[in-house]
């Protein structure tokens, strides 16, 4: 187990593609981090390098209290999950757990336990013999997992480990996954694009956006409170609702602008922050047409239309509402709810 | 698999239509071999003015023939030492190209060229490299001390008809193991990197596994093509000598017959040669469909 400590990393690939810049990260010993980010913002780059699979072009990393710049992936102490699972075809599952405790020299009886007791934890040991292609996805997913944990590494990396499973298979290996880091309270990143799984499953979470942080902290914390317009819109499903200030006419609104810290532009507002009732506190007023009503069990979706200049949107709402579609209705939302931000420097403004 | 019916509105159009494939496998197969079978069961004296029934005698001749033993052995040697020759530089040349990423496809291009080539003028290529009065590769290692003349030294012979079978060959493996080296994903690599494994040793324990169904089937081929289809090299560098040294089967089945006029020999080792190349069809089918390994 070790801490990882990222100084000032960047990747540039050939052809001049920057992937990642000025990365600083400082990752505790046994936390567990989220990277998550846009499709193509260097998440997998970044993992990579930590790995070693991929040259470091600037900056330094520690593992522990060691610079593995220039190291081998097999000098860094660190095992990676692939989101193809990158299992061995010709070997048994034994011998695709066993091959990395094989290469390092240990002897025979220690492999031999040690296989065992990972495959027990992850319950795949009556797969033990058989070969990867004869396992389900699941289960080819545990057999990775386990590779990962039999050689009991100072970090683990994931690269969306979970994506190629169906639905009810990702909770479950989340939960697992979760329960397990919590157990062998190993140094964890862990790559994904899913937001549930960037919600409930770090200690902290890594947001990325081409190639740099926008934001670090707690998932709550980055939810409730989302440092740029970039996180705001990233973070949370349905993504939240943005206003700009211009677009916001009306008594009610001109005086809830008062209230709003300075430079303000852009009003951010979560769909479970809309009312159908106005709040005494000082608020806000939208007024627009129901465009589509969409029941989803507990919760519903009602999506609209700013009458003031068309702009869809998202409302989260219990039970039914009171309202049909192509009807006029009014929502509120209280000052104290919105999430202030300035369009020119991209950032929040409180 | 579901096989697709075809129905035609005449009915002897589907018979037609065969008709070109079916008298070409006739005339240059069925008819030549049917020939070869009844030809080994005969015997004409040396004037070929008398031909006599003798059933299987020609056969049972051969395997107490010390020519006879001696080609087989022969053969085994060189279809051996074709073959491994063949693969194990063009695997060589396959992982060196494969870590190319800029010249890949100029050195393909150059290292499938010699495919092109004839056997014959292949023959005749390596016939003036390792001319022991002129060629350039006998007065290069005179420097060493080592006197080249395959002419009369049959291992030199041996080794001049194995490097000249296994250069052609080359071509066509290393497209092979080209193609299977770039359909190992590359995570595996990676996962192996991790794993602990330098770069030998995912080679043998990772990549060289996963091209096993690959080997499997260039064995087969190469073990035919040394058989079967270098009689143009034999021709062209040694015609069999010396002292049969390198008198493969296919080149004594020829000098037998042609030479020699002992047609009812030479039909009965064709006959051979015949099962040998059924049974070597058959194991490749076999494995084929199985698919080894994995
Ligand atoms: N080998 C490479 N050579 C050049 N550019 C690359 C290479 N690998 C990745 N890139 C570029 O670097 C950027 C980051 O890629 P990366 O794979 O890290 O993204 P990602 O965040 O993992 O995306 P995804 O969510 O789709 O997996 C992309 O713009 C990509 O095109
Ligand atoms: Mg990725």
């Amino acid at each position: 187990m070790a801490s990882i400590k990222i100084n000032n990393l960047g990747k540039v690939y050939a052809g001049d593609v920057r992937a990642v810049e000025d990365i600083n990260l400082d990752i505790a010993d046994g936390e567990f981090i989220v990277l998550v980010g846009p499709s193509g913002c260097g998440k997998s780059t970044l993992l990579r390098m930590i790995a070693g699979l991929e040259t470091i072009t600037e900056g330094d990393l520690f593992i522990g209290d060691k610079r593995v710049n220039g190291l081998e992936p097999a000098e860094r102490d660190i095992a990676m999950v692939f989101q193809n699972y990158a299992l061995y075809p010709h070997m048994t599952v034994y011998n695709n757990l066993a091959y990395g405790l094989k290469n390092r020299g240990f002897p025979k009886d220690e492999i031999e336990k040690r296989v065992q007791e990972t495959a027990k934890m992850l319950e795949i040991e009556q797969f033990l013999d058989r070969k990867p292609r004869a396992l389900s996805g699941g289960q080819r997913q545990r057999v990775a997992m386990g590779r990962a944990l039999v050689r009991e590494p100072a970090a683990f990396l994931l690269d969306e480990p979970l994506s190629n499973l169906d639905a009810k298979l990702r909770v479950q290996m989340r939960l697992e996954i979760k329960q397990l880091q919590r157990r062998l309270k190993t140094t964890s990143l862990y790559v994904t694009h899913d937001q549930l799984e960037a919600m409930t499953l770090g200690d902290r979470l890594v947001v990325l956006n081409q190639g740099n942080i926008e934001q670090v902290g707690s998932p709550i914390d980055v939810y409730n409170r989302p440092e740029s317009l970039f996180v705001a819109e990233f973070i949370g499903s349905p993504s939240m609702n943005l206003f700009s200030q211009a677009d916001l006419d009306g008594p009610t609104n001109e005086n809830a602008a008062k209230h709003l810290p300075e430079g303000t532009d852009i009003l951010g507002l979560r769909p479970d922050q809309l009312l159908f009732e106005a709040p005494d506190t000082p608020h806000i007023r939208l007024d627009c047409k129901v465009a589509l009503y969409e029941p989803a069990g507990a919760e519903s979706h009602l999506y609209l239309i700013l009458n003031s200049n068309g702009q869809h949107v998202t409302m989260r709402v219990h039970g039914e509402p009171p309202v049909h579609e192509g009807g006029d209705i009014s929502i509120y939302a209280p000052v104290s709810a919105v999430h202030p931000f300035n369009s020119t420097s991209g950032r929040r403004t409180d | 698999m579901q096989t697709k019916k075809m129905t035609f509105n005449h009915r002897w159009l589907p018979y037609l239509l065969l008709a070109p494939q079916v008298i070409i496998t006739i005339i240059f197969f069925i008819w030549p071999a049917s020939q070869a079978l009844y030809q080994s069961l005969l015997r004409q004296d040396a004037f070929g003015f008398r031909t006599t029934f003798v059933w299987f005698d020609n056969f049972q001749r051969l395997f107490v023939d010390d020519l006879y033993v001696n080609s087989l052995k022969v053969t085994l040697i060189f279809a051996v030492g074709t073959t491994l020759l063949s693969m194990s530089v063009a695997l060589l040349f396959a992982v060196m190209v494969n870590k190319m990423i800029r010249s890949r496809d100029a050195y393909t291009t150059f290292l499938v060229w010699p495919y092109a080539v004839a056997p014959a003028i292949a023959g005749v290529l390596w016939w003036f490299i390792f001319n022991p009065s002129i060629g350039i590769l006998p007065y290069a290692l005179d420097m060493f001390g080592i006197n080249w003349n395959h002419r009369s030294n049959g291992d030199q012979a041996m080794l001049l008809v194995i490097i000249a079978a296994a250069w052609k060959q080359i071509s066509y493996n290393f497209l092979f193991f080209l193609a299977g080296l770039q359909s190992v994903p590359h995570s595996l690599i990676e996962a192996a990197a991790i794993d602990g494994a330098g770069r030998v040793k995912r080679f043998w324990t990772i990549v060289f596994p996963l091209l096993s169904p690959i080997t499997f089937f260039l064995m087969v081929v190469n073990v035919v093509y040394a058989m079967f289809d270098t009689f143009g090299v034999i021709h062209a560098t040694t015609e069999g000598g010396p002292a049969q040294a390198t008198n493969i089967l296919v080149y004594k089945v020829y000098r037998d017959g042609f030479v020699g006029m002992n047609l009812g020999s030479s039909a009965a080792q064709s006959v051979i040669l015949m099962a040998i190349v059924v049974v070597l069809t058959v194991i490749q089918f076999r494995f084929i469909e199985r698919r080894v390994n994995y």
